[in-house]
């Protein structure tokens, strides 16, 4: 049991990883970036590509692929959402919903149908453990991966509430018009969060590639997780995220040992259960019902 | 020196030609009072000068330098601030930061932190209070002072005494004595014409999105503020036609 749990919070910690861009974006710049899962998978594969044709460790390989992803995101900002995010709130989503679909089949046409992994070229540190105490072992991997959640989301709260820029991207967030009459400048504003968030992705891509395989179409599930870690944490704190990563992977834990096929339900039926709880605790109208329950806490 | 100049400034919402063929001049170190009935197109215009609104015609320049096409942040650069009508705090963040942010444009000045402090003392308590929890008239002074840590040349007021109670006023007006005593060049929208006489030193009506009167405040009369608030002499000119 007490095993069951601690390895549920080092899978929770997994989840929050991957839901780093995405709550980060999703609570910054109000854009649910549906294309977040595939992004992702971008990362994996441009880390798997240096490590199998140019010898560089992934951890290596991340300082080169984490500047890359930052261009890309910073490019998806000033090209495509900010244009899309003008045509009201559904229309980024819609946005990143077809670019997830183009940046499958683009990785899928290139790198073809063999799953891929990390692993293989991190040595020995993929399958080495620490003995916790007797006969509970954990993942290094899993821990080193909880440890950088806790990182990355610290490091972006902080970020967020002590600097400068950190309060221009959070005064552009609130009011765009009126951070351009205050003297910020919007546009790189939301560039630079955007940078952030896909900076952060290129390590959830880095975590996922190490963890297990990936293939193109590896996106979907990954975008599920982190969206559910996302609302169960409650949008707008980067914290709650990481506690809602560990508690859908408790979720997970607890239907696995229901049913062994469990696993992926007891995720969803938690999901479920929290959106309800808030959309029946919600004050006022249906429409501030539904913002509540995926709005989350404020 | 004209510190900001504006020539022949159209600005429309969609068909409607809110402000139409607009000309001023601004001095520097004058205080002027916009005045105006509700939809006379002050806020447009208003909107227009510091960049929230892209202008149809016209050109804006300030000290000399063409700023109509410049986007808002960097007119802010160029020595403009505005007080938005119903004062656009970011209210889930703090007095302090908001104030904060005020400064992004890093122009250099006498203002920071602690001189609006100074001049707003009843903010200081609030420091750390985000802004959305407090009361209107903190709420606006946190609005002036942030648009002057960014060190303006021209400090636009739009309807500072909105939804404030009439005590609240006096205060924030109190307040505004000792920045009316530096030489900021202020324009100024108020609906109380007896304060806004008080206050400026130069009175400008707009009626239908056209100024029909512009005049020192030494030189105007109440009763013509009025006549051109309701568009009077308008009617008396009509009258004469007929006759």
């Amino acid at each position: 049991m007490t095993n069951q749990i601690i390895q549920a919070i080092l899978l929770g910690g997994y989840y929050a990883l991957l839901a780093c861009g995405l709550s980060f974006m999703f609570s910054v710049m109000k854009i649910i970036n549906l294309a977040h899962g595939s992004l992702l998978v971008l990362a994996g594969y441009l880390l798997w590509f240096l490590a199998e044709h140019y010898h560089l460790s992934p951890f290596v390989g991340l300082l080169i692929v984490t500047p890359l992803m930052m261009l890309i995101g910073w490019a998806l900002q000033a090209f495509l959402l900010e244009k899309s995010a003008r045509g009201g709130e559904l229309l980024p989503i819609l946005t990143t919903f077809g670019l997830a679909i183009v940046i499958e089949n683009l990785l899928f046409e290139h790198f073809g149908a063999n799953t891929r992994s990390l692993a293989p070229y991190i040595g020995d540190l993929s399958w080495q453990s620490w003995e916790l105490f007797s006969g509970v072992y954990v993942g290094k991997t899993s821990v080193y991966i909880l440890v950088t959640a806790i990182i990355i989301l610290g490091s972006l709260q902080l970020f967020m509430k002590k600097t400068p820029l950190g309060r221009q991207i959070r005064a552009t967030a609130h009011d765009p018009d009126t951070a351009g009459i205050v003297g910020i400048n919007p546009k790189k504003a939301s560039a630079i969060a955007a940078a952030l968030a896909m900076g952060t992705v290129a390590i959830s891509g880095l975590a996922l590639g190490v963890r297990g395989v990936f293939d193109a179409y590896s996106g979907g599930p990954q975008l599920l997780f982190a969206f559910e870690a996302t609302i169960i944490g409650g949008v707008g704190s980067l914290w709650g995220t990481l506690i809602g990563g560990i508690i859908l992977a408790l979720a997970q834990t607890i239907g696995a040992n229901i049913h062994p096929q469990g696993f992926l339900l007891g995720g969803h039926i938690l999901f479920i259960i929290i959106l309800l709880i808030r959309l029946v605790l919600a004050k006022g109208g249906v429409s501030h019902r539904m913002k509540a329950a995926f709005g989350g806490a404020k | 020196m004209s510190c900001l100049q504006v020539n022949n400034l159209d600005v429309r919402h969609g068909q409607l030609a809110a402000v139409r063929g607009v000309s001023m001049t601004l001095n520097k170190g004058d205080v002027v009072a916009l005045i105006g009935a509700n939809g006379a197109g002050k806020t447009t215009f208003l909107r227009a000068i510091s960049g929230a609104h892209s202008p149809a015609a016209g050109t804006i320049q300030l000290n000399g330098n063409e700023i109509t096409k410049l986007s808002s942040h960097k007119r802010v650069a160029a020595g403009l601030a505005l007080v938005p009508e119903g004062r656009k705090l970011f209210s889930n963040m703090t007095t302090e930061e908001n104030l904060l942010l005020g400064a992004t444009s890093a122009r250099s000045g006498e203002w920071n932190i602690e001189k609006i402090f100074q001049v707003f003392p009843n903010l200081s308590k609030r420091r750390h209070t985000k802004t959305g929890t407090m009361s209107g008239g903190e709420q606006q002074a946190t609005a002036i002072g942030r648009a002057l840590m960014s060190n303006p040349d021209i400090l636009i007021l739009d309807e500072v005494s909105l939804g404030l109670s009439p005590l609240v006023v006096d205060q924030v007006y109190q307040n505004l004595e000792r920045l009316l005593a530096t030489d900021t060049t202020i324009i100024l929208v108020e609906q109380d014409l007896s304060r806004a006489m008080k206050v400026a030193n130069r009175a400008i009506c707009m009626l239908e999105g056209e100024i029909v009167l512009d005049k020192p405040m030494s030189l105007v009369t109440r009763d013509e503020i009025t006549d051109a608030y309701f568009g009077l002499h308008k009617i008396r000119t009509h009258n004469g036609d007929a006759a």
